[in-house]
C-alpha cells in the first residue's frame, strides 16, 4: 500500500518542480517581474526614509516592519504576473488541461514565486542595512528562517489569489485588496520577529510564540489553498 | 417580514427603556457603558453572519446551487452593516472612556481587518460578471476570510496586551439586557437578509429571462 502512495507523492512533487522550473526559466529569460520588483522595492525603501527619520534609534528599532511592507508591495508585482503571464496564447488553458492536478500546478507556481520573492528580498537586505544602519548580519540564519516562513505565507495566499483574479479586468487592484487583509496575522508575526532580529537580538523568549504563529499561518493556508485551488482553476 | 420588523421595533423600545431608565449608571463609566448593549450584540451578529456566509460558501462549492451563493452574498452584506455599527459604537465608547477614537483595541482591530476582508469579497463580486464564476470565486474568498478570523484575533491579542473591558464579570441583569437587545438586532438582520435575498432571486430570474430573450 505504501509504495504506490509514495510513488504518487513523488510524481506530484516532480510535476510541481517541472512547473516551477518552467516559470523560473521564462522569468529569467525576460527578468521582467524581477527587475520591476527590485527597482520598486528600492524606491519604497528610499521613500520610507523620508517618512521616518532614518538616523534615529527608534526608527531603526521599527525598521524591520518597514522591510515587510516593502516585501509585501514588491511581492504583489511578482504575484500579479504569476498567472497573468499564462494568459497570452491561452497557456493557462493548456496548463489546466495538462495531466497534472491543480494542486501540483499551484504548488509549482508558488515555489517559483517563493524563489523570485526571496531573490528580491536578498537584493533589498544589504541596501536596507546600509540605509538604516542596522546590524542585520548578526542574526543571519534566524533572519533567513523568518524571511522564508513569512515569504511562504505571502506566496501561498498571493498565488492562490493570483489564480483567482487572473481573468478580472481589475486584476492588479483586486489582488492586494484581497491578499493584504488576509495576510495580517502572517505579516504581523513576520514584522514582530524581523524587527528585533535585524537589530541583532537572538530568536528566543518572547519571539517564540510569534514563530509558532507564523508556522501555523503557513500550514493552515497551504492546506486550505491546496484543497481549494482545483475549484478556482477549473472553469 | 412585517411582523418581524414590528417585534424588533417593540423590543428595541422596551430595551431602551430598560437600558436608560431601569439599569443604574456604572461606577466608573457613568452613562457611557450603555453603548455596550448595542456594541456587543452588533459584533455577535456580524460574526454570526460571516460564519453563516462561510457555511453557505462551502455548501455552494459542494452542491453548485446558486441559491447558496445568493444567501452568502446577502448575509455578508448584512454582516458588514452590523460590523460597521460595531466599529462606530466602539469608537464612540473609546472616545468617551479612553479619550481617543481609535486605541488599537484587540476586538475592534480584529473587526476592522475582518470588515476589510469582506469588503474585498464584495468588490470581487462586483468585478466578475458571469454568475457561476462569481459564485465559485467568492465562495473561496469567503472560506479563506473566515478561516483567518481566529488567527487575526489571536495575533492582534499578542500584539496589543491592552484592556478590552472584560466580558466575564458583568452583573446578571446586564447579561440579560445584552441578550434581550440581541434578539431585535437578530430580527433586523433577518429582515435585511430576506430583502437582500429577494433581490438576488429577482436578479437571477432577470438574468434567466435575458438569456432566453437573447436565445431567440
Amino acid at each position: 500500500m505504501a509504495v504506490p502512495a509514495l510513488r504518487g507523492s513523488m510524481s506530484f512533487l516532480r510535476q510541481s518542480l517541472t512547473i516551477a522550473s518552467k516559470d523560473l526559466r521564462s522569468e529569467l529569460r525576460t527578468k521582467e517581474a524581477l527587475n520591476a520588483s527590485v527597482a520598486f522595492a528600492l524606491v519604497i525603501l528610499l521613500l520610507f526614509s523620508f517618512a521616518f527619520e532614518p538616523t534615529e534609534v527608534e526608527t531603526r528599532q521599527i525598521s524591520g516592519g518597514l522591510l515587510w511592507l516593502v516585501f509585501a508591495f514588491a511581492g504583489a508585482l511578482i504575484l500579479n504576473r504569476s498567472f497573468a503571464r499564462e494568459l497570452s496564447n491561452d497557456c493557462l488553458d493548456a496548463l489546466v488541461a495538462a495531466p497534472i492536478s491543480g494542486a501540483a500546478l499551484f504548488l509549482g507556481k508558488a515555489l517559483a514565486n517563493l524563489a523570485l520573492l526571496v531573490t528580491v528580498e536578498l537584493a533589498c537586505l544589504p541596501v536596507f542595512g546600509i540605509f538604516y544602519n542596522v546590524p542585520w548580519t548578526q542574526q543571519f540564519w534566524p533572519l533567513m528562517l523568518v524571511m522564508l516562513l513569512g515569504t511562504w505565507g505571502l506566496t501561498v495566499v498571493g498565488t492562490m489569489f493570483s489564480a483567482l483574479t487572473v481573468n478580472l479586468r481589475l486584476r492588479e487592484l483586486m489582488l492586494p485588496m484581497l491578499v493584504y487583509p488576509i495576510m495580517v496575522p502572517g505579516l504581523l508575526a513576520a514584522v514582530q520577529l524581523t524587527a528585533p532580529l535585524v537589530m541583532g537580538q537572538p530568536l528566543a523568549g518572547d519571539l517564540i510564540p510569534w514563530l509558532r504563529l507564523l508556522i501555523a499561518f503557513d500550514v493552515i493556508f497551504t492546506a486550505l489553498a491546496l484543497t481549494l485551488v482545483e475549484t478556482v482553476l477549473v472553469r | 417580514m412585517l411582523a418581524m420588523t414590528a417585534i424588533a421595533a417593540l423590543l428595541l423600545v422596551r430595551n431602551l427603556y430598560v437600558m436608560l431608565l431601569v439599569l443604574p449608571d456604572e461606577k466608573h463609566q457613568n452613562a457611557a457603558y450603555r453603548i455596550m448593549f448595542f456594541h456587543v450584540p452588533d459584533a455577535w451578529t456580524a460574526f454570526l453572519c460571516f460564519f453563516l456566509a462561510m457555511i453557505a460558501s462551502v455548501l455552494y462549492l459542494v452542491k453548485n446551487d446558486l441559491r447558496y451563493d445568493g444567501f452568502a452574498a446577502s448575509i455578508t452584506e448584512v454582516g458588514l452593516v452590523f460590523g460597521a455599527a460595531n466599529l462606530v459604537t466602539g469608537m464612540i465608547w473609546g472616545r468617551v472612556i479612553w479619550g481617543v477614537w481609535w486605541a488599537w483595541d484587540v476586538r475592534l482591530t480584529t473587526m476592522l481587518v475582518g470588515w476589510l476582508m469582506y469588503a474585498g469579497y464584495l468588490m470581487l463580486r462586483r468585478a466578475i460578471e458571469e454568475p457561476t464564476e462569481r459564485a465559485k470565486m467568492s465562495a473561496v474568498v469567503s472560506i479563506f476570510a473566515f478561516a483567518d478570523v481566529p488567527i487575526i484575533f489571536f495575533s492582534i491579542r499578542w500584539w496589543r496586551n491592552q484592556q478590552h473591558p472584560p466580558p466575564a464579570d458583568l452583573p446578571p441583569d446586564w447579561w440579560m439586557a445584552l441578550f434581550m437587545n440581541w434578539i431585535p438586532l437578530l430580527l433586523l438582520a433577518g429582515v435585511f437578509l430576506m430583502i437582500r435575498m429577494e433581490q438576488e432571486r429577482i436578479e437571477r430570474q432577470l438574468n434567466g429571462l435575458r438569456r432566453t430573450v437573447h436565445a431567440f
